[in-house]
């Protein structure tokens, strides 16, 4: 059945040129998703029907409430195939759960002992671990990339050693869109003993994870990037490795039992989950899971590679364009980002803006993979299964103008 | 085309005026954008409070070159204090009001980056980083 790219950008107010007066070939995915409408009916529908603060009270909005929260931390648990809805941790968002992690497993460690991340990471998978290096005389150490912009998996036997008790890296690139091989790096943690947490911003949004079948320890996501609303994500840990971790941020509902002298700490999920929750948001993340999972995945992976090879053959063919990641299909995800000789990504980011054309310039918050490929930003587009070929089209006609502008 | 990147911010950016470094004895000052990781070193020898030379390295996007090179061509006699005069009439520029009289006429190219928030820094960067020249040498 051929992907109707047409009925799923109907589902997207916002993508509706007539809201804005303008054309609008919105290719920022990356740093934010739109919001179909089914999400905002989800969102809408629990503040205005279901709106109050979970376990807590006991009148009927209460209770409403808390069972869409419960429900919504049962839709992540299936999103990811979870062992069960205790793993998942609500957070403001993927930096909150890595840096959850990196405050509560970190807890565990000793001085000495090694994290390692990647060159490829977003800066949210990198600054945590130098703050805990910091904090607890922990050694970071970082896993280079090849020239393809992929993890260097030859250099895992000398960066992961015996002392390593983490590996941190990104699942998909938010640079190159190059995915990681996990399984060859789950092999050479599980070698010398360590956990491995996987930055899962980029890959959520294409389709429901297994992570049970990638092995790993750990995976953080955002909400805003999967189609949901901004201010949630999720933190997805091994049942037996939350329950060691002690909390990161102590307040109400996190506790077992508080006196004047001390306090005891409830059980996960909900010792990490001080205060009160970002309870819609949360609804509204599990309503942007299921409107995903009833998308053909298929379908709708055939449509973004299509796309993406649209996109890659009309940069291949523009003189003066650098692609700064996999040129292939192979292993990568709608995720590209270009160097043009001459030309400054924010200046090009801003002339496309002219023509409707939203992307993303700069260093996306990936300072160390900008130096390891010689440029302080880059410019990127990040599609989305309600891209279409008019987008891809608008833009490579747009960037062709604006080189000949900016380099002439 | 944009009007942000009329003609004359082009030329302005394309001329590079004090495009360079100068050589010892110099005081500089580097300063990056956080948003896009731009930079700016500016480079001063100063004849008492007021700059006999200046050379500046930006790698950034046109609109902080061009407003590089505009600072370059007002750097001779410049002072601290006349420098943060004209990067107040760049915020106002930046905010939609008038730069008022006496300032470079060169600023009204920056104008139109009023309407563009993310790129208000793009212009100051230089400005901001020729002030932590100053006080460099004024610390030195």
């Amino acid at each position: 059945m051929a992907f109707d790219v047409a009925a799923i950008r109907a589902q997207f107010p916002i993508l509706d040129p007539a809201a804005h007066g303008r054309p609008l070939h919105y290719l920022d995915n990356g740093a934010t998703a739109q919001m179909p409408q089914a999400v905002l009916d989800a969102v809408i529908r629990h503040e205005t029907r279901h709106r109050a603060n979970v376990k807590r009270s006991v009148h009927f909005l209460a209770e409403a409430a808390t069972e869409a929260y419960d429900q919504a931390r049962d839709a992540m648990a299936a999103y990811v195939n979870a062992a069960g809805a205790d793993e998942i941790v609500f957070t403001s968002g993927c930096t909150a759960a890595i840096n959850l992690v990196a405050h509560s497993f970190g807890a565990l460690l000793k001085p000495g002992d090694e994290v390692v991340f990647s060159t490829l990471e977003h800066h949210s998978n990198i600054v945590p671990w130098h703050m805990l290096a910091k904090r607890a005389g922990v050694v970071v150490k970082a896993i280079p990339v090849t020239a393809e912009g992929r993890l260097d998996l030859a250099a895992l036997p000398k960066v992961i050693g015996p002392r390593c008790k983490l590996v941190a890296v990104t699942h998909v690139s938010n640079v190159t869109g190059a995915e990681t091989d996990v399984a060859a790096l789950v092999a050479a943690a599980r070698a010398v003993g360590a956990k491995v947490l996987l930055d899962g911003a980029q890959r959520a949004p294409h389709g429901p994870i297994d992570v049970a079948a990638l092995g790993v320890d750990f995976y953080a996501f955002s909400g805003h990037k999967m189609f949901g609303p901004n201010g949630i994500g999720v933190l997805w840990g091994r049942g037996e490795l939350l329950a060691r971790m002690p909390p990161f941020l102590g307040g109400g509902e996190m506790i077992t039992r508080v006196t004047l002298e001390e306090t005891s700490f409830a059980e996960p999920p909900r010792r990490f989950e001080a205060g009160t929750p970002p309870i819609a948001q949360a609804v509204g993340m599990a309503a942007a899971a299921r409107w995903i999972e009833s998308v053909d995945q298929e379908a709708a992976h055939a449509h973004l590679q299509k796309l993406t090879a649209r996109l890659l053959d009309g940069l291949d063919g523009m003189k003066k364009v650098r692609v700064i990641g996999p040129t292939g299909l192979q292993a990568r995800f709608p995720v590209v980002s270009f160097a043009v000789e001459g030309a400054h990504p924010h200046d090009i980011c801003q002339m496309l803006d002219e023509d409707g054309v939203a992307l993303r310039g700069g260093h996306h918050c990936a300072q160390p993979l900008m130096a390891a490929f010689g440029v302080t930003g880059t410019t990127r587009a990040s599609l989305a299964l309600y891209n279409d070929a008019g987008d891809i089209d608008a833009l490579l006609a747009g960037l062709d103008r604006t080189i000949r502008r900016l380099t002439a | 085309m944009s009007d942000l990147y009329q003609t004359d911010l082009l030329r302005m950016a394309a001329a590079a005026d004090g495009a360079g470094r100068l050589d010892e004895p110099r005081v500089s000052a580097t300063l990056d954008n956080p948003l896009c990781g731009d930079r700016v070193t500016m480079d001063i020898r100063l004849d008492g409070d007021r700059v006999a030379a200046l050379a500046h390295e930006t790698k950034a996007c046109v609109v902080c070159q061009a407003a590089s090179a505009v600072i370059a061509r007002h750097a001779g006699g410049l002072t601290a204090e006349a420098l943060a005069a004209e990067l107040g009439a760049v915020d106002a520029l930046l905010k939609g009001e008038a730069a008022g009289a006496g300032h470079w006429a060169e600023l009204d190219v920056f104008r139109p980056v009023a309407r563009v928030k993310s790129r208000h820094a793009c212009v100051r960067l230089p400005f901001r980083a020729l002030e932590a020249a100053f006080k460099a040498a004024k610390a030195s």
